[in-house]
C-alpha cells in the first residue's frame, strides 16, 4: 500500500547563520511566508568568525550532508573581518574535503543581509538540491 | 619557534590503515602557534580521520589529547594510563618531530608523525612563516646587522652577495628577498658600512652536528 512505502531519505543541511545578518533574513523569510526546505536547519552564531573549521567538519561528521555558513555581506561585518575570516576557513575545509574524495560543494559560504529575505529562501533551497543531487553521505544513512 | 605543517592526510590515513583505536596527541608549545599541531588542529585531524574511516565503513575511535609540551618527559608520562589501559593500538603526534621520538622512547605502542617539522622560523603575518635560523651552534647575527646569512642567505654566504641578487631579491625566487641586500640595507642605516668591508673567515662549522648529534649540558640544572 502507498501509506506504507518508506519516503526516500532527505539530506539535512546545517546552516550556520550571523545574528545580524542571515538570521534575521531568515527571520524575515518566514515573516514573508516564503517557504524554503526543512531540510534546512538552523544554528545562529554571534558572527560567522566563531564557526571553526571543526564545526563544519563535526557537523559532516555527526548528521548534515551539507552546511552552508552565512554572514554578512563583504564589507558589512558586524565584528569587521568576521565573515571575511569564515569565507577562508569554509575554503579551507573544500580543500580538506577534497583530500578526503569528498565533494567540496557539500560545503558553501554565502553573503545575506538582514533585509533578503528572499535570498536566504532562494540559498536555502538551490543549497538543499544540489545536497539533494549529492546524496545523503553514506555514513548518515538510517540515521533515524 | 619549531615551525611545522601537517602531512598530506592520504599520508596519514595510509599510516592509520591497520588501526582502529588511537590516540591523537597534539603539544601546546611551537606548532601551537604556528597552527599546526596544538588543540585545535588534533580537532580537525581527528574529524577528518574519522570521516575518511566512516567513508570506508571501518570502525575507528580517536582519543585526543594536547599536552603541555611533547620535548619533556614529564608531560609525555600524562598520557601513560591512556595508552596503557584505554586499548590504545597507534599514537598519533602532532608536534614537531622531537614529541613522536619522546612518545616512542615512553611507550611500547607504534609512533607515527603527524606533522612535518620544517625549520625554526618566526611568524611574518598571520598564516605566514619563515625561516629564520638553521642552528648553526655558533650565532654570528650581531656581524651582518642581524640578519642571518647561514639560514637567510640561500648559498649561506658570509662576505657578499653572489651574482644571483638583483634588486634586492635572490635568483631563486623573486619572492625571496636577498639577505646580503637586506644586511647592506641594515648596515647602512646603522652607519656601519665600512665594517662590510671586513673579510668574515671561514666559519667554524664543528657546532653544526659535525660531531652528530648535540647535547647541551647545564650541570647547575641537573637535580
Amino acid at each position: 500500500m502507498d501509506a506504507d512505502r518508506k519516503q526516500p531519505e532527505e539530506p539535512k543541511v546545517l546552516a550556520f547563520c550571523c545574528m545580524y545578518c542571515a538570521y534575521a533574513a531568515a527571520d524575515m523569510a518566514g515573516s514573508m511566508r516564503l517557504t524554503y526546505p526543512p531540510n534546512v536547519e538552523i544554528i545562529l552564531v554571534p558572527c560567522t568568525g566563531r564557526v571553526e573549521i571543526h564545526h563544519i567538519l563535526e557537523a559532516l561528521e555527526n548528521g548534515a550532508d551539507g552546511v552552508c555558513v552565512a554572514g554578512c555581506e563583504e564589507g558589512s561585518c558586524h565584528f569587521s573581518v568576521g565573515n571575511l575570516k569564515a569565507k577562508k576557513r569554509v575554503a579551507y575545509v573544500k580543500t580538506l574535503l577534497e583530500e578526503l574524495g569528498i565533494d567540496p560543494d557539500r560545503v558553501e559560504m554565502f553573503h545575506i543581509s538582514a533585509s533578503q529575505g528572499p535570498l536566504f529562501a532562494k540559498v536555502a533551497s538551490e543549497m538543499t538540491e544540489n545536497i539533494r543531487r549529492l546524496g545523503i553521505l553514506k555514513w548518515n544513512k538510517q540515521r533515524g | 619557534m619549531v615551525v611545522a605543517e601537517r602531512k598530506p592526510i592520504k599520508e596519514i590515513l595510509a599510516m592509520m590503515a591497520e588501526y582502529k583505536k588511537i590516540l591523537l596527541v597534539g603539544c601546546k608549545g611551537c606548532v601551537t602557534v604556528c597552527c599546526a599541531g596544538g588543540t585545535k588542529e588534533v580537532g580537525i585531524l581527528a574529524s577528518a580521520l574519522r570521516i575518511a574511516k566512516k567513508k570506508e565503513g571501518k570502525e575507528f575511535e580517536v582519543i585526543e589529547r594536547t599536552l603541555e609540551r611533547q620535548c619533556d618527559p614529564e608531560y609525555i608520562e600524562q598520557v601513560a594510563s591512556i595508552v596503557e589501559n584505554d586499548g590504545i593500538e597507534a599514537i598519533l603526534s602532532m608536534a614537531c618531530s622531537v614529541g613522536p621520538q619522546y612518545l616512542a622512547k615512553r611507550f611500547n605502542v607504534p609512533v607515527y608523525p603527524a606533522l612535518n617539522t620544517t625549520f625554526i622560523g618566526g611568524a611574518l603575518e598571520h598564516g605566514v612563516w619563515a625561516e629564520f635560523c638553521q642552528a648553526c651552534g655558533n650565532c654570528v647575527i650581531h656581524h651582518f646587522g642581524g640578519i642571518c646569512p647561514v639560514s637567510r642567505c640561500s648559498k649561506s654566504l658570509f662576505n657578499g652577495p653572489c651574482g644571483g641578487s638583483a634588486g634586492g631579491k635572490c635568483e631563486i625566487n623573486p619572492e625571496v628577498d636577498c639577505a646580503w641586500h637586506l644586511i647592506y640595507e641594515r648596515m647602512k642605516a646603522l652607519g656601519k658600512l665600512d665594517d662590510m668591508a671586513k673579510v668574515f673567515p671561514i666559519k667554524d662549522w664543528s657546532t653544526s652536528r659535525d660531531g652528530g648529534p648535540r647535547k647541551v649540558v647545564r650541570e647547575d640544572m641537573k637535580l
